[in-house]
């Protein structure tokens, strides 16, 4: 077995756009993810960065078997995952797991938590009424949370606390793997902090995995040991989180990057404003799909599309900039 | 426009108080705030969820929701004039006019069934009686290009569904400023965009403000955009302000130990990567508050005095304050 828990390869997700509802015909593909590859290695978190519509929560919804791929593969500990059923289908779901960034409506409201967070070892069939509640007071522990909670609805509990119930049920089945979509962006800024802690002890004691899909990237800084950015449902940079930071490479990471407000003022260097907004998924520029808005556009950006290549060990850009390095 | 020259006070908030009148109790949301704004000026009121920043600027707006929520105590002067003796009528002759507001959600501020350009002529023709159809079209043409929309006569009969949160968000800024108003209250307005349309919004914003001198207070919980857009920052814990002062000085030395440890506890883009300094507990419920330091129950440096009475405001650097016992004048 490699040493990657989890292998992205070549994966594309292509929505139909329809008109009609009887004689229904195809008018175009919303090319939604295009070609994506990457891997998560176990007790690393892989940080995937975008706007909106890039396409990493469609990664992530394929990654968690809510979407089947169009084309290409994943790969849990070597086995692919797609056309598991029953048991199997079963046994991805306990390892590989999920967090969603609203804490208001991702719990059930009628239930206490204690059974939410209960609900993944019942489905397994992890043990009796006992041995399942001993388990449900650990994880309350494990977040953060007293034991007693447990007999709490979610609407005794704050936004913060939630996302630690959240947390606490996704740990259940002990995952391989967590998806984190945007965990802690609804939170406040003082709560936001405790939960990336929370994240890093527990990925220390249980190392487990995290895909963080975030749009934040100083989370990401702190929280990713990779980082992969994407723009209209392509990778255009990923590289080791430190090594990206100190040495961003791609326009639009640059542009990503410049638009994010330091905190601390007079401090911006070089700073790119992007003209006009993210084109259409369902009609992608031709050539490389950001030269629409790229300050750096060459003749051949709008022809030929660049490819994913290395600039330096593990750090790889896809720009025609980069195309003689 | 008025007649007011740069560095006039346009806006002048003083000890107001909006509550909750609950079956349950009585929410002291925004309780005793004090701030002012001068002619264009950026003022950041920064805060977590709750400390009651948003029901301030409604308070300014005289729009609170609808379910107990009264202005007891207090004066809101605009310009001299307390607003908040003002008529309604009177009210609705402000608002618009020489106070407006942006909201969060742009979604939900413009009007789905209409067309931008109704909803703009609406604004504009409020202000210009009498004006014919065309001319006021013609404004409202003018309005878009402002907060540059790319070929605004074709947009202006357009829906907001058909336009980008982007986009939308500049047409709701268009409508907030076709009265010219002294003030813009921007509530969190770049919130629910992607962060390069953010900067694209804010950079706009600053433009604006150039052309027209406005005194903008803007809301928000990002220090980022605080450090972009503002001159002078007000923290707000539990419905008061707890330091005011320049941005330059309220990111080098914060005084206040809630400010300190909520600029600690953002991630930061440089430096050492670790863990991150967090604020334990929670804020004191509104119902019931201390009679001391309303962040004495989260403080590390809190004492018995902090418990007894609420700290006096100390004066710390030109126009910097600080509410806080263990702060002393320099």
């Amino acid at each position: 077995m490699s040493d990657q828990l989890l292998r992205v390869e070549g994966l594309k997700k292509h929505f139909a756009f329809t008109k009609g509802i009887l004689f229904s015909r195809t008018l175009g593909h919303v090319k939604a993810v295009d070609d994506v590859s990457f891997d998560i290695k176990a007790g690393e978190t892989l940080g995937l960065v975008g706007e909106s519509g890039c396409g990493k929560t469609t990664t992530s919804r394929m990654i968690l078997n809510l979407e089947e791929p169009t084309e290409g593969r994943i790969l849990l500990e070597d086995e692919p995952i797609s056309g598991l059923q029953g048991d199997a289908l079963k046994a991805y779901r306990a390892k590989v797991q999920a967090v969603f960034q609203d804490p208001w409506s991702s719990l059930n409201p009628r239930m206490k938590v204690g059974r939410t967070i209960a609900e993944s070892l019942i489905v397994n069939g992890w043990g009796d009424k006992e041995k399942i509640a001993g388990r449900v007071r650990e994880l309350l522990l494990q977040v953060g949370l007293r034991p007693e909670q447990a007999e709490q609805y979610p609407h005794e509990f704050s936004g913060g606390q939630r996302q630690r119930v959240a947390l606490a049920a996704a740990l259940a089945s002990r995952p391989k793997l967590i998806v984190l979509d945007e965990p802690v962006s609804a939170l406040d800024v003082s709560i936001r902090a405790q939960m990336m802690n929370l994240l890093k002890d527990i990925q220390a004691q249980d190392n487990v995995a995290y895909l963080l899909v975030a749009h934040d990237l100083a989370t990401v800084r702190h929280m990713a040991d990779h980082t992969v950015v994407m723009y209209l449902g392509k990778i255009v940079e990923k590289a080791p989180t430190e090594q990206l930071f100190a040495d961003v490479r791609h326009p639009y990471t640059k542009a990503l990057f410049s638009a994010v407000l330091v905190a601390w003022p007079g401090r911006s260097e070089e700073e790119i404003e992007l003209r006009g907004e993210v084109p259409s998924p369902l009609n992608p520029p031709a050539g490389c799909r950001f030269h629409t808005r790229c300050p750096y556009v060459m003749p051949r950006c709008s022809q030929q599309e660049p490819a994913l290549r290395e600039v330096s060990p593990g750090h790889a850009v896809a720009c025609h900039l980069f195309d003689n390095a | 426009m008025s007649d007011t020259s740069p560095g006039d006070t346009v806006l002048e908030v003083r000890d107001l108080h909006t509550h909750f009148f609950l079956r349950r109790g009585v929410v002291k949301a925004v309780d005793g705030v004090s701030f002012s704004l001068k002619r264009g000026e950026v003022l950041g009121l920064v805060g977590e969820s709750g400390c009651g920043k948003s029901l301030t600027a409604l308070s300014l707006m005289r729009l609170l929701p609808k379910g107990g929520a009264r202005t007891i105590k207090g004066e809101v002067l605009l310009g001299g004039e307390n607003i908040l003796q003002h008529t309604p009528a009177e009210m609705r002759e402000i608002r618009g006019r020489r106070i407006s507001m942006v909201l969060q959600d742009p979604q939900t501020s413009l009007n789905p069934v209409f067309s931008v350009g109704d909803q703009l002529r609406e604004a504009i023709e409020r202000r210009r009686k009498g004006a014919s159809l065309s001319e006021i079209m013609k404004e409202a043409v003018a309005a878009l290009r402002r907060v540059e929309i790319a070929a605004p006569e074709q947009r202006i009969g357009q829906y907001p569904h058909q336009m980008s949160g982007g986009m939308k968000q500049r047409v709701v800024g268009a409508i907030a400023i076709s009265g010219e108003p002294e003030v813009l209250i921007a509530d969190e307005p770049t919130t629910a965009l992607d962060v390069t349309i953010q900067l694209q919004y804010l950079k706009l914003l600053k433009r604006l403000q150039a052309e027209n001198g406005m005194a903008i207070l803007f809301i928000t919980h990002d220090f980022g955009v605080v450090g972009r857009m503002c001159d002078r920052v007000a923290v707000m814990y539990a419905g008061r302000i707890v330091e005011c002062g320049p941005v330059k000085q309220i990111f080098e030395a914060p005084q206040h130990p809630y400010t300190r440890a909520l600029i600690a506890s953002v991630p930061k883009m440089t430096g050492p990567v670790g863990r991150l300094t967090t604020i334990e507990g929670q804020p004191p419920s509104l119902m019931d508050l201390p009679v001391g330091c309303r962040f004495a129950s989260r403080c590390a440096l809190v004492e018995q005095r902090c418990l007894d009475a609420y700290p006096r405001s100390v004066r710390v650097g030109a126009a910097h304050t600080a509410d806080c016992w263990k702060v002393s004048p320099p």
